[in-house]
């Protein structure tokens, strides 16, 4: 099938719960309501016509700029084994306190990649079997990949980012071995490397 | 299919398994991080009654150095490095795999000869990247001379890539639009002879010397059987999945790089000497998909001395800066199906957001389904047919 008979499908079964037409992309979703995901995954993977029994990839991203809202989406890539198709899901959820429910029960692979996104990302996943950190020490606070992460100045009483007069130091000339407080004028078109 | 593990922690401020939480007879063993055959830095914690394995649990992470959000501070060709590092086993399927996923946004198409360059470094480094993973296999497991012949054999092709763009391991090659350096003269006729000596010794001694061999076989054909619906569900992909008896491969599916064009088969595990789906399959596809890798390579070759020759960097855009939108692009890189989802906000030099789907993230997270009631000697043996690389799990 293709995206938009797959998004019609959807639109007939749930009716308002498939918020907007199918947004044509170079990987083309829909945006389902974030109370219904867990059933919508269901009902794509056991549908004769859909059986999306194979989830690629589920990812989050953040989304603070955003003109009308600022968001994070949880994105559900799908593909079938059996009809040979591609989809992608999408929800939005509130940046702070951000709930979604597990989809583990449908794809045994969400299992980590939801503790990934709660991982790097903070959003709770309702349901969850074994919602803990993956790849972060499980004492780190916070979720670097939000937008407003700023690197601590310390983990577990370790200095761990250069304080302002070591990085004033760095930009005068002086060398610390090597790493981010070499200014080298050839990599001027990097953003970021002219502090 | 459940998808948890079944024996939750039940002390709350602990995160791994307490003495509350196994029964009488058993015990916590804790494997790794420093465990030679765990193939890099993973833990597992296995809970075990004398030999058999009762539940299973991997710890992953060592390794991590956010490499999505360093992806996030670079320009679109400055990510490319950072996906060299990924699995590092196989850096030219890593590039590979970002470069069409930004080309897709960008709306690029490279030159044909351009793409049959990528298609010959793409298959000389599966051929070499199944020559560790079979060889360290196969030493996990106490044959120790294939490996050695294996990383003679892998030593060539490796060879040619420092001959071509100056690194061994980690190449920077596969440029957004392009390559960063021209194959060198006389490049053919070295790949013909790379793919001459691949068929006629590497190939025939690999078989004879570890795959038909009997102890391998008894050792490997009736351990760690997944099922297709265990593979599917938890996403396995690459050899992992074809090893289960699911024909499916990228290259032939959703050709790229005019994979179209090339006449190869797509080997699937046949459960000869046990159950479909087991740890000897998975290797077994490997074995025959290197054999198939050197039957492109040399099509390949032909089609690229048919070719007229032009500047590998000429579409390489002066300032990469899409358009917003987003893409999913995966491509077979030998571990499977490598997912790069990349999103453009249209304002910067910069990706907004990279999420790399990692095949061997994926073979983890069913590693204790398949774990459980096996013995500890055959955790090796599991651990290292779904052929990881953690530099690539851990990202």
């Amino acid at each position: 099938m293709t995206p938009a008979e797959i998004c019609t499908k959807l639109q007939e079964k749930f009716g308002a719960d498939v918020v907007g037409p199918l947004v044509e992309a170079a990987s083309p979703f829909v945006v389902v309501t974030t109370e219904r995901i867990a059933e919508v995954a269901a009902f794509c993977k056991a549908d004769p016509a859909l059986v999306l029994d194979n989830l690629l990839c589920l990812s989050a991203v953040d989304l603070p700029k955003e003109k009308d809202q600022p968001r994070m989406e949880v994105v559900y890539h799908l593909f079938s084994y059996t009809h040979f198709h591609r989809f992608a899901l999408k929800v939005h959820v509130p940046r702070e306190g951000a709930r979604v429910p597990t989809v583990e029960a449908t794809w045994g692979v969400a299992n980590w990649h939801e503790r990934e996104a709660y991982d790097l990302f903070g959003i709770v996943f309702e349901g969850h079997s074994d919602l803990r950190r993956i790849l972060l020490p499980d004492d780190w606070q916070g979720h670097p990949l939000r937008k407003d992460w700023t690197d601590p100045e310390f983990y577990n009483g370790m200095r761990v980012k250069p304080t302002e007069q070591m990085a004033e130091r760095a930009l005068k000339g002086e060398e610390f071995g090597t790493g981010p407080f070499k200014h080298d004028p050839d990599n001027a078109h990097v953003p970021g490397s002219q502090a | 299919m459940s998808a948890g593990i079944t024996r939750p922690v039940t002390s709350a401020e602990s995160v791994g398994w307490r003495i509350d939480d196994i029964g009488p007879d058993e015990m916590i063993l804790s494997m790794g991080p420093q465990h030679p055959s765990t193939h890099g830095v993973l833990r597992i914690e296995l809970i075990t009654d004398g030999e058999l394995v009762r539940e299973a649990r991997p710890h992953i992470g060592y390794l991590h150095r956010c490499f999505e959000k360093h992806c996030e501070n670079v320009d679109y060709p400055g990510v490319i490095p950072y996906t060299d590092r990924l699995d590092y086993v196989a850096s030219m399927g890593n590039s590979l795999g970002y470069a069409l996923a930004v080309e897709k946004l960008l709306a690029i198409e490279p030159s044909p000869y351009v793409s049959t360059i990528r298609v010959i470094m793409a298959e000389l480094q599966r051929i070499a990247s199944h020559c560790v993973a079979v060889g360290t296999y196969g030493m996990d497991l106490g044959a120790f001379t294939p490996f050695l012949h294996l990383l003679r054999d892998r030593e060539k092709i490796l060879d040619v890539f420092e001959w071509t763009c100056g690194a061994r391991l980690l190449y920077n090659y596969n440029w957004i639009g392009g390559l960063s350096h021209d194959v060198p003269d006389g490049f053919v006729r070295a790949c013909r002879e790379i793919v001459a000596e691949f068929d006629k010794v590497t190939w025939p001694e690999l078989v004879n010397l570890l795959i038909g061999n009997r102890i391998f076989i008894e050792r490997t054909a009736k351990v760690g059987v997944v099922s297709r619906e265990l593979a599917i569900s938890y996403d396995l992909t690459g050899p992992n999945l074809r090893g289960s008896g699911v024909a499916y491969d990228l290259r032939k599916a959703e050709p790229y790089c005019g994979y179209e064009n090339y006449e190869f088969a797509v080997p699937v595990g046949e459960g000869k000497h046990g159950p479909l789906g087991s740890c000897f399959d998975r290797n077994w596809v490997r074995v025959v998909e290197m054999k198939e890798s050197a039957r492109i390579i040399s099509q390949a070759l032909d089609r690229l001395e048919k070719l007229e020759k032009t500047d590998v960097r000429e579409k390489v855009p002066k300032r990469a800066k899409p358009a917003k939108g987003e893409v999913f692009a995966r491509s077979e890189a030998p571990r499977g199906n490598l997912g790069y989802y990349v999103v453009a906000d249209g304002t910067a030099v910069n990706p907004y957001r990279v999420k790399v789907k990692s095949p061997c993230f994926t073979a983890m997270s069913a590693f204790h389904h398949v774990a459980r009631g096996v013995m500890i000697a055959d955790i090796i043996a599991l651990i290292g047919s779904f052929d990881v690389v953690l530099g690539e799990i851990d990202r």
